[in-house]
């Protein structure tokens, strides 16, 4: 090598370098960020941690409690939100991929439900209160049921379209080909073939609206008592936190810090769910 | 495999591992006997990708238990027409077929023909394996279940019988109920046979069937569409003049859309009357 292009091998060198020493910085700073958030949240929410937060309800101030009431919101209305939002995303999804395909509705109602993925939850929250809340004259669990299966619907018309793209042709034609029906072949075929994926995709949207604040301020509002009357606010975790960690209260504070711990704790436990079901899924192909 | 060593008749005739079929030698050399009855009936077939004419003007037959070739160059239409005898077509916009397919007489590309029930008659099987996300045993009862309503102890015979006639049932007797996608290539090429001879079609279109195989599977494959036409009416399209020789009875040589040449196998690869066809099987072009 002559001098001259011995001096750019040398440039390139620092270049690559300082770009590598550039991007080890940058994932480190990410992954501190992450660990100082869990890190904060172990060592208060662990302090607060005991059964009493599974068995009583939220207390008034100054006395003992729990968060009983909060969970049960929380649990019912994601469960009752995913089991609206995931048919009609499914179900959506199955159009796109499968019937309308490059049809101008498909291509319409992607759009639409790529700005839906990325709409504010408040807003979602308050067109609730503006079709729901406000017709009926008080705030609902029925209501925050609705909020939260608006937002699992665009996150799971997504993945449906996109897993269902990714089941190749050949296998919708040879279920063809055998005489099966166009639904039996996207039932029995392209639904397995994609399962996993449809899965996933499910999971993420239970984690998604898990910690969802916004729409449910508007919507089931809380409640300081047990309540199971969906035509009422119903209490839930986000909300909770939300207005226990503002207060002035140090036992509220506390027990606000014990909700975020256990929100924090299912959403990394249901992304770990869902990152092992797609690895199971690859190393089956 | 390679087109272009194989020059001669004689060299064809050498290659020939069973023995010449009797009745396809009898057609080659002059006498039509009775038994021969044609399936299916391709008349005057066009054929349209959107304004793009793949098939013109396609006239031939498919006689009964009897395997009839396709060949020719890449993009001859030999894939698009065996597509148009289970009007595979059809699942897409924009690709429509004129002219007549008589299957036992009845016009398939008639508008009104029920395409389930069509397909159900006429199985296929593609270049690529297309195992279900099933296990074994359902992969090969997911057809069946289409149309027939059976028990148990019967789709279990059927399942059984299907896989005995691809020489699969040694390989997978003891592990039906593991996924199709586990078995290799070969194995997984003969399961989509059997799937689709296991609800008893008229007809099995092949599309390349070993274009994709190792060439034990490809001996095994040719082996099982031997035994099959026993039953069967069977149309392949192969890229591999050895394999149109060695396994079909007739052969179709199709040229940019146009059948070119149809006859005996022996009579096509022996005798051909168009020089193009000699050209192609010779290796002179294509």
């Amino acid at each position: 090598m002559d001098a001259a292009s011995m001096k750019q091998y040398a440039r390139r060198k620092r270049v690559h370098r300082a770009a590598m020493i550039l991007s080890s910085t940058a994932a480190v700073a990410a992954l501190v960020a992450l660990a100082w958030i869990l890190g904060t949240l172990i060592i208060k929410g662990f302090g607060g941690l005991g059964t009493q937060v599974f068995t009583e309800m939220t207390p008034p101030p100054g006395s003992d409690g729990g968060l009983l009431n909060a969970i049960f919101g929380s649990l019912v209305q994601t469960i009752i939100g995913t089991l609206i939002g995931t048919p009609v995303g499914i179900l959506a999804g199955t159009f796109m991929a499968e019937y309308g395909r490059n049809t101008k509705l498909t291509t319409t109602v992607r759009f639409i439900n790529d700005v839906l993925l990325s709409a504010p939850s408040i807003v979602v929250g308050l067109f609730v209160y503006e079709v729901m809340v406000q017709p009926m004259g008080h705030f609902s669990a029925w209501a925050g049921c609705v909020a939260l299966a608006i937002l699992v619907m665009p996150v799971v018309v997504r993945t449906t379209e996109d897993m269902l793209l990714l089941v190749p042709d050949s296998l919708r034609e040879a279920a063809s080909a055998l005489g099966a029906p166009r639904w039996l072949v996207i039932q029995k075929v392209c639904y397995s073939a994609a399962r996993a994926g449809l899965i996933t995709g499910t999971i993420l949207a239970v984690a998604r609206i898990s910690g969802e604040t916004a729409p449910l301020l508007f919507t089931s509002l809380n409640n300081q008592f047990w309540s199971t009357n969906m035509n009422a606010p119903m209490a839930n975790l986000p909300v909770v936190i939300f207005q226990f960690a503002l207060s002035p209260y140090e036992d509220w504070q506390r027990l606000a810090w014990v909700g975020a711990l256990l929100i924090t704790l299912t959403v990394l436990a249901l992304n770990i769910i869902a990152r092992s079901l797609s690895s199971v899924k690859a190393s089956e192909r | 495999m390679n087109d272009t060593q194989i020059p001669t008749a004689t060299a064809m005739t050498a290659m020939k591992e069973r023995p010449s079929f009797d009745l396809a030698d009898a057609v080659g050399t002059g006498g039509k006997p009775a038994e021969l009855r044609e399936k299916v009936s391709v008349r005057n077939l066009n054929f349209y990708y959107g304004k793009h004419q793949a098939l013109k003007s396609i006239s031939l037959p498919l006689h009964d238990r009897m395997v009839t070739a396709f060949i020719g160059p890449s993009g001859c239409g030999k894939s698009t027409l065996l597509r148009t005898l289970n009007r595979m077509y059809d699942l897409y916009p924009g690709q429509r077929a004129e002219g007549e397919v008589l299957l036992e007489g009845q016009n398939i590309l008639d508008p009104k023909a029920d395409l389930n029930l069509l397909r159900a008659r006429v199985g296929m099987v593609f270049q690529k394996p297309t195992p279900f996300p099933m296990s074994i045993y359902d992969n090969i009862a997911f057809g069946i279940r289409l149309y027939e309503k059976i028990p148990k102890s019967e789709m279990s015979d059927r399942v059984e019988d299907a896989l005995k006639r691809t020489a699969l049932w040694d390989e997978v007797k003891n592990k039906l109920n593991a996924s199709g996608l586990g078995l290799s290539g070969g194995q997984q090429q003969r399961l989509c046979i059997a799937r689709s001879i296991a609800v008893r079609p008229a007809v099995l279109l092949l599309d390349e069937p070993t274009s994709a195989l190792d060439p034990i599977s490809t001996a095994k494959i040719e082996e099982l569409i031997y035994q099959l036409k026993a039953d069967y009416t069977i149309a392949i399209v192969t890229h591999n003049m050895q394999q149109a020789a060695r396994a079909s009875d007739f052969s179709a040589f199709m040229y940019l859309g146009e059948l070119i040449e149809f006859g005996t196998t022996d009579q096509v690869f022996t005798k051909p009357k168009q020089a193009q066809t000699e050209d192609y099987i010779t290796g002179r072009f294509g």
